[in-house]
């Protein structure tokens, strides 16, 4: 009987429940927006000068010190944000292989009717920002890609990567693609932790595309401010 | 038709009349002998259709030349015809049910227009496999429903009717849900294959009503579970389902499958095996 | 009556329902006597069920649960798509929610009085009784009824009656409560108790020593035909108005499984009586495949008019008042625009005769909303028929809040079915024929909002109670697809199936479906006569001749092929509507949907005549060439007196 034929079927079985992937998706995503807003501020002390900047550079690793040994608070702020990293490249990639599994064969033709510019390009674009946050970790943190090397200050490590064009391009790629993935992943975080109805719809749209632009804007503003020497 | 058979189409030659009147086409439909086999897009041309005509009918008059001419008329699922059945559905032109927010049977050719080319293909999932041509099995969808999308209420155990009043905001919200006719256009547009917000609907539906209460953390854990097992891909909220449903199930059906989901979870319900 | 059509054999009678005590009492008493089966022996006993609709589908779950052992068929590929779902208007219960007077006894009375006194008091009482119990099943399931404010349940007054009993979903009651029982099913199919056969078609009745034992089946997906064995096998296939080739019924609507069944010894009941409702959506063109009901509810606010004058082609809103006719509120001033369904239908064919009816081919009639929405407001209007209105407008491109819809009669449901007694059971020991599919508690016309009614009643409460008594002599002795009689019915359907395949002509199976249907519709449908029939008859006979030797089905059996599904179906279509054209002749009277020219008041009213009529006609099938035989059942009416309807 091809009924039970059909029932039978055994497909590759989803080890976890997707929603449940979507939910990692959406907490390891706020974390790292919140660790993101602190860094757009931290950011900015570079228009108060070297001197304010290497000091909150260095305030992160001493803060909680004598209390908290060495740099404890810096680790555990890493340690977060890397294990929020890897969960969400983790549930992402899953998803994206079920998506796959799912219809292993495309359309001929295929017309998007809802889907916008920012929830088409979640995938991708979120990769790009996975390359993007080694590259930089590798440029301003360590130093290994940046000109200065890694016994510079980070201040100098900073004005000497946007002082080269490409880099400031890649960074400002990089993070307008990140804007957008804000500003769907804003709303698509609501949805998935269930939070969203149509009443609060609109409001939350309106705050994910305000958030993004602003978040986007306070990342662009030291790359091109010291591309066009304001800083230097 | 190829070119060959063209001389076979009902033609409008010598009825000028019709021939204002009437549409021709090139049509693009899929065709796949069978579940195994290998399928492709073979085109066809079709004259003198009316606007007026449904979809389907003008699948028929296709049909009718088909097998006149001794060919393999194409399979396509239908069977009420009015919208309410669930049982039609093709992908037009890229969009699931074509170019309205409705459902194959229930577009009409004056939504088209004349020397237009139209592609015709089946939903793809790995969850409706195919049967023949534009046909899928989709019951998928029942083991869905078989995992929880029910609220346990043998024959004759039911009090009466007025014992429990339901607000009418809420009934009324249920019912929206309710109307999902298990098309299937939602996972045939979305770019996961994800029946999200089938399953969705479903959930919404019976856990907006006091009736469905007692099950409710159980029914969303298992019928989630369910379509994950199906082969169904997960929900990234992109939105294209609710856009092409012909019953307009929102997205907030959704938002509530993950609400009661969560909560489900944290209250400790676990999928059946 | 020419005796060569048809032959009459000994009357027919039912036996089950306890008439020694009052109506009231007998379906308790009738459970109270019937045998009950021990729970633990259920187990051990098989039913088949024929169909998911509202009847077969709450039959198998509610069997199911009971502990026997169910197998479930239908042909589409989710039980949820059974025709049941495209209902619109709503459900009767007699539960005088409104304290508006109604009352069990007084939805006997209406439905008797509405079937035109052509229905067994019996049944109908019961379908009353049990009514007020599906509304309580159904709200405990979850289905989504129509509100108050107050948060109980909504009720509307529908088609001909004067108490609002109505529970209603929108314009979808139908889809909600199938899905009710679709979901309950499915719970049974979860558990096991009911084991599940989609997209398979049932083509034959397998009798064993005179018992209903299984059936001959085809899997439409691969092709394959094969037989099942049950101890007893409940036939749900629905109705069979696409005999008519259009009209509302679903495409796949047949009636194979119930004629086949009736080749097989049930007798066919009242074959001719058709419901024609009078609210569709005219016909456009002949490539037209199926016509679309509007609910009647629309007739609670619109008002059905047509120019006074024929010929009169103005846009309808530039027509005055002055040279409208409103033709029902003329005629029937106390029921106006809610007159039952066959007067309204009757009448808009008799102003279209009349060269008065409007749209392409003069084949409509308006039904205008206008004063309506100047008298509720727009946004009312919409909130109470938006989703007819956009269907409408979906369909014909029109506006109907503009413009006025225009409508036609169209074949809507058919009241005569499987001959079954009391218990539901056929002819045929162990077979059990329930909702539109069997004859039962409609008479010669049905009211608006009772098939859900019945279809429920059957499948949730009747059958699965009279069931009992019968399957308490269960289990039979074990059957298998090697006795003679399976062997016999397998290789007859292999038969026909390979027939159809190599005629090899030059019609496909959908020109005869029309060609027929066609006949059907201008001889046997809403107005009769002997004449007509006579011809209808004999066309018939010359179709069914042409269709054996010039058929055209491409494509073999071993796969799914839709061709030759849809030509099993004509092929049935046409010897049940060469016995409808008979069973409509041999009934010199006008009832209900039946309407014979020559029986008719002088004011052109259906005439019905008791004296010589007042009976079932149970058709017995003879084979090959043999006229059918028919058995009268006498109706006796001891509760509501007869008298001739009146809605003037
Ligand atoms: C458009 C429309 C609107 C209506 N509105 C109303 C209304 O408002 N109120 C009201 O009371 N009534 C209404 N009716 C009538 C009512 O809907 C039907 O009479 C009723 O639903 C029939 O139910 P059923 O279970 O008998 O059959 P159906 O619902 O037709 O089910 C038939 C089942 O049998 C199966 N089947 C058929 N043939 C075979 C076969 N050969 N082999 C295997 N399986 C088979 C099908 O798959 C299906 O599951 C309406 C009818 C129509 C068409
Ligand atoms: C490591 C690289 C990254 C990848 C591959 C990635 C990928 C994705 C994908 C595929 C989604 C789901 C798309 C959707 O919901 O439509 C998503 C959602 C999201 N991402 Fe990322 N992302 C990455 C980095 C980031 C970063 C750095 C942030 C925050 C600063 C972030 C925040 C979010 C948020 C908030 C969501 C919404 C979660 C939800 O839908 O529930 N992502 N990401
Ligand atoms: C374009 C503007 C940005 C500037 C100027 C900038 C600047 C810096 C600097 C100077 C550091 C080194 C700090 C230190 O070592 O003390 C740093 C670290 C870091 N930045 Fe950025 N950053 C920018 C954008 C981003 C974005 C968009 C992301 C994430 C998507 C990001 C993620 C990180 C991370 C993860 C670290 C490492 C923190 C640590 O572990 O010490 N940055 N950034
Ligand atoms: S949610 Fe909409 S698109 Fe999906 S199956 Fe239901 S009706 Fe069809
Ligand atoms: S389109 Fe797909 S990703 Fe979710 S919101 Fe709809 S199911
Ligand atoms: S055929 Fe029923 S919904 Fe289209």
């Amino acid at each position: 009987m091809t009924v039970e034929h059909a029932q039978r079927r055994t497909p590759k079985v989803a080890k976890t429940n997707s929603v449940f992937k979507k939910a990692v998706m959406a907490i390891s995503g706020i974390i790292m927006v919140l660790y993101l807003i602190a860094h757009v501020i931290g950011n900015l002390k570079a228009f108060s000068g070297a001197e304010a900047f290497n000091s909150y550079s260095g305030w992160i690793r001493t803060v909680g010190n004598p209390a908290l040994p060495g740099q404890t608070t810096l680790w555990v702020i890493r340690i977060v944000l890397l294990v929020a990293v890897v969960a969400h490249f983790w549930a992402a990639v899953s998803l994206w292989r079920q998506a796959k599994r799912a219809r292993p064969q495309g359309y001929v033709t295929k017309k998007a009717t809802a889907q916008s510019y920012a929830s088409r390009t979640m995938r991708w674009g979120g990769v790009i920002i996975g390359a993007f946050i080694i590259y930089h970790i590798l440029d301003l943190t360590t130093g290994t890609v940046n000109a200065e090397g890694f016994d510079s200050t980070p201040y100098e490590r900073l004005v000497a990567s946007f002082q080269n064009p490409f880099v400031t391009i890649f960074y400002a790629i990089s993070v307008i693609l990140l804007g957008m993935h804000l500003r769907h992943g804003i709303w698509s975080a609501t949805q998935t932790l269930g939070q969203s109805n149509r009443r609060r719809e609109k409001t939350v749209s309106l705050f994910a595309v305000a958030f993004a632009t602003v978040l986007t804007l306070g990342f662009l503003l030291v790359p091109f401010s010291v591309l066009f020497n304001i800083i230097d | 038709m190829t070119a060959t058979h063209e001389g076979a189409m009902r033609s409008s030659v010598g009825n000028p009349a019709a021939e204002k009147r009437g549409m021709n086409l090139t049509l693009r439909i899929w065709r796949q002998q069978g579940p195994t086999t290998k399928g492709k897009m073979v085109t066809y041309k079709i004259t003198d259709i009316s606007p007026d005509m449904s979809f389907l009918e003008m699948l028929d008059v296709l049909n009718e030349q088909l097998i006149m001419q001794g060919d393999d008329p194409v399979a396509f699922d239908h069977d009420c015809r009015e919208g309410i059945c669930g049982m039609c559905g093709v992908m037009i032109n890229g969009q699931a049910h074509g170019p309205q927010q409705t459902t194959t049977c229930q577009l009409h050719m004056r939504s088209f227009a004349d020397g237009d080319t139209i592609d015709i293909e089946p939903w793809r999932a790995t969850a409706f496999p195919i049967i023949k041509d534009l046909a899928v099995d989709r019951r998928a969808f029942d083991r869905i429903i078989q995992a929880g999308g029910y609220i346990s209420v043998p024959t004759g155990t039911a009090p009466e009717a007025h014992a429990t009043p339901v607000p009418k905001a809420d009934s009324d919200a249920a019912f929206d849900a309710a109307t999902c006719i298990g098309c299937g256009a939602c996972v045939a547009a979305c770019p996961n294959a994800s029946s999200m917000l089938f399953t969705a609907a479903k959930v919404t539906h019976l856990g907006l009503l006091p009736q469905g209460q007692p099950e409710r953390n159980d029914r969303v854990v298992n019928m989630v579970a369910q379509q994950d097992r199906e082969g169904f891909g997960g929900c990234t909220n992109i939105g294209e389902c609710s856009a092409s449903c012909p019953k307009g199930i929102s997205m907030e059906t959704i938002s509530r499958l993950n609400h009661d989901l969560l909560g489900a979870l944290r209250a400790g319900a676990r999928p059946k095996s | 009556m020419p005796l060569e059509l048809f032959t009459v054999g000994e009357p027919i009678a039912d036996t089950k329902a306890p008439t020694d005590v009052p109506i009231g009492e007998r379906w308790s008493e009738r459970k109270f006597r019937g045998r009950l089966v021990n729970p633990a022996n259920r187990r051990k006993l098989t039913v088949i069920v024929v169909g998911t609709g509202l009847a077969g589908g709450s039959a198998a779950a509610t069997l199911g649960e009971a502990g026997y052992n169910v197998k479930s068929f239908w042909y589409q590929d989710s039980p949820r798509r059974a025709h049941s779902v495209a209902a619109q208007g709503g459900i009767n219960a007699a539960k005088n929610y409104r304290n508006d007077g109604d009352s069990v006894h007084r939805l006997f009375y209406d439905t008797v009085k509405g079937g035109d006194f052509r229905s067994r008091e019996n049944n109908v009482h019961r379908l009353a009784e049990v009514s007020v119990n599906i509304i309580d099943q159904c709200v405990a399931q979850g289905v989504p009824f129509a509100r108050e404010y107050g948060g109980l349940l909504d009720n509307r007054s529908f088609g001909g009656t004067q108490v609002s009993r109505t529970f209603y979903a929108r314009g979808q009651t139908g889809q909600q409560l199938l899905y009710g029982a679709y979901q309950a099913l499915e719970r049974q199919i979860a558990a096991s108790s009911v084991e599940q056969h989609a997209r398979t078609e049932m083509l034959d009745l397998i009798v064993v020593d005179g018992r209903a034992r299984g059936i001959v089946a085809r899997d439409l997906v691969s092709g394959e035909i094969s037989t099942h064995f049950a101890d007893a096998v409940v036939i749900a296939s629905g109705g069979y108005g696409n005999v008519f080739y259009l009209s509302t019924n679903a495409k796949g609507s047949n009636t194979t499984a119930i004629w086949r069944a009736h080749k097989r010894g049930a007798y066919f009941a009242n074959p001719c009586y058709t419901q024609i409702h009078p609210t569709c959506i005219p016909v456009k063109g002949d490539y037209q495949s199926k016509l679309t009901l509007m609910s009647e509810s629309l007739r609670n606010d619109g008002r059905v008019w047509v120019p006074k004058e024929r010929g009169d082609d103005r846009d309808p809103r530039d027509i005055p008042e002055s040279d409208r006719d409103y033709y029902l509120e003329r005629l029937y001033p106390s029921f106006g625009n809610l007159v039952p369904r066959d007067i309204a239908s009757r009448q808009a064919k008799n102003v279209c005769d009349e060269g008065r009816g409007v749209g392409p081919g003069g084949l409509g009639v308006y039904l205008d909303f206008a004063e309506a929405i100047e008298r509720l407001g727009r946004p009312a209007v919409e909130a109470k028929y938006g989703n007819l209105f956009d269907m409408y407008a979906q369909i014909t491109g029109e506006d109907p809040y503009a413009v006025p819809m225009r409508i036609y009669p169209a074949v809507h449901y058919t009241m005569g079915g499987l001959w079954v007694d009391y218990d539901l059971q056929s002819t045929i020991p162990g077979m059990f024929v329930i909702g539109e599919a069997n004859f039962s508690d409609h008479g010669a016309n049905r009211l608006g909002a009772s098939a859900l009614m019945q279809g429920l009643a059957d499948g949730y409460f009747v059958l699965p109670s009279t069931i009992s008594s019968y399957l308490a002599d269960g289990p039979f002795e074990k059957v298998d697809e090697s006795h003679p009689a399976a062997v016999e019915a397998l290789t007859g359907v292999q038969e026909q199936v390979q027939k159809l395949l190599s005629i090899n002509g030059n019609r496909t199976p959908a020109s005869f479906h029309r060609e027929v249907g066609q006949l059907m519709w201008d001889l046997c449908g809403m107005e009769r006569t002997d004449e007509g029939l006579r011809k209808a008859i004999d066309r018939i006979q010359e179709i069914r001749q042409e269709f054996w030797s010039n058929l055209k089905v491409t494509g073999d059996w071993h796969s799914f092929n839709q061709t030759l599904e849809h030509a099993g179906r004509v092929a049935d279509f046409i010897e049940l509507a060469e016995l409808m054209c008979i069973d409509a002749l041999h009934r010199r009277e006008s009832c209900g949907g039946h309407f014979r020219a020559e029986s008719q008041t002088p004011e052109g009213e259906a005439l019905r005549d008791d004296e010589n009529f007042a009976y079932v006609a149970a058709w017995e099938w003879t084979p090959a060439g043999q006229p059918p035989v028919l058995h009268r059942e006498d109706l006796e009416y001891e509760y509501v007196h007869l008298a001739q309807r009146s809605y003037k």
